[in-house]
């Protein structure tokens, strides 16, 4: 369903991603390994379409996802470095505004969300109080509630604890049993029980 | 802020001659508005884009001009409106005609619009710069400069007592021009800004 081929890109004069190519079904984790500077965070970007690849095209459903654009984002959810949130708001408020441009949702949603990703307890003081960990515990909530097919996440489960780190295993897990793709960058292999899980070493030539 | 500061050093350094200070007075209210928004344009976008909020924004599979516009709209309703508002307390001090004040805050209060417009384009471009501040200003300067004469022109004739609608319907074309083709230029600067 998502289909990336021939993909390459350049950042000023570094070929970063040269030939990168490799589709994932339904219910497939694709995680990216390599060294730092491999290109992990620019595939990610690319397949979002935040970075125009000079050659190359990303496609989803079938249909290239740059002339279909917001209907392929209205599917995706890109989790970046920085968790997106903003300082002055709880974390509550934080997914109230940016679920709430996606779709509509309720405030039991985000309160189940917030439990599941063990944010509940800390989702009413301001985002600019909370630790690495925490806020990247309200983000996965985001990820979550998007409702989206694709997800796409960068380094996961980077400032977690251990036990945060078998949470996004565990959900993702959750994702591909109804179906999700995952494109993940990491470090360290994911733990997942399903069977869907694809290795892409970038960087590797 | 700034902009009382500006316009309430005027009085101070000119003349406290008031008929001088009324011939001085559209340019203080005008430059000093341009200059303040200025200051203010650069942090339109620029908290969004580090904290990756921007990003989101794009992703969302949401029109980003529609919401890039409505961004610069409450940017407008925190900047250029308070600024029109507070207006006539400068202009006291430069001896606009007490007559006039609806006038000037009217001609402030739709130039700053317009010019919140233009920026959020160059906001938008300079977004992957550092240091954009400069650049920014360089960028807005030119294309703000049909606001500023119209502007301090409909301020001029306020301040005279003629009928201010010429220039009026002037910064209410650049205005809509700007309602129009602003957001959709901001958001394709924003997707080569967060490049």
């Amino acid at each position: 369903m998502l289909n990336v081929s021939g993909l390459h890109l350049w950042r000023g004069d570094r070929h970063v991603l040269r030939d990168v190519s490799f589709s994932a079904a339904p219910g497939q984790c694709v995680q990216l390994t390599g060294k730092n500077g491999a290109g992990k965070t620019t595939l990610l970007r690319a397949i979002a379409g935040l970075l125009e690849p000079e050659e190359g095209q990303v496609s989803w459903r079938g249909s290239p996802a740059r002339q279909t654009r917001d209907e392929f984002h209205a599917e995706l959810a890109y989790l970046g470095h920085e968790p997106a949130l903003k300082g002055d708001l709880s974390g509550h408020e934080n997914l109230r505004f940016s679920v709430g441009i996606r779709r509509a949702v309720t405030a039991d949603e985000i309160g189940a969300a917030l439990t599941r990703t063990g944010a509940a307890g800390f989702s009413d003081r301001a985002v600019r109080m909370l630790s690495a960990g925490q806020r990247r515990r309200v983000a996965l909530a985001g990820v979550l509630l998007s409702g989206a097919a694709l997800w796409l996440l960068d380094e996961p489960t980077t400032n977690l604890d251990v036990e945060g780190q078998q949470l996004v295993s565990a959900l993702i897990d959750e994702h591909l049993a109804r179906n999700g793709i995952v494109v993940a960058a990491v470090h360290h292999s994911l733990a997942l029980t399903s069977a869907g899980l694809v290795s892409l070493e970038l960087g590797a030539a | 802020m700034f902009f009382m500061i500006v316009a309430t050093l005027f009085p101070l350094t000119l003349t406290p001659e008031l008929s001088r200070l009324r011939d001085a007075a559209p340019g203080v209210l005008w430059v000093g508005a341009l200059l303040s928004s200025l200051l203010a344009l650069e942090f339109l976008f620029r908290e969004d884009a580090q904290d990756g909020t921007l990003e989101q924004f794009a992703l969302s599979g949401q029109s980003l001009t529609w919401m890039l516009f409505a961004k610069t709209c409450t940017h407008w309703l925190l900047t250029g409106l308070p600024l029109a508002l507070s207006a006539p307390v400068a202009a006291v001090g430069l001896g606009v005609p007490a007559g006039a004040m609806w006038s000037v805050v009217a001609s402030l209060a739709l130039g700053g619009f317009a010019l919140s417009l233009v920026g959020a384009i160059s906001a938008g471009l300079t977004l992957g710069a550092r240091r954009g501040g400069v650049l920014l200003s360089l960028l807005t300067l030119p294309l703000a400069v049909p606001i500023l004469v119209f502007g301090a022109d409909a301020t001029q004739r306020a301040i005279t007592g003629d009928a201010i609608a010429p220039p009026m319907y002037l910064l209410g074309a650049i205005a809509v021009l700007g309602v129009t083709l602003a957001p959709l230029a901001a958001a394709a600067a924003v997707r080569i800004g967060l490049e």
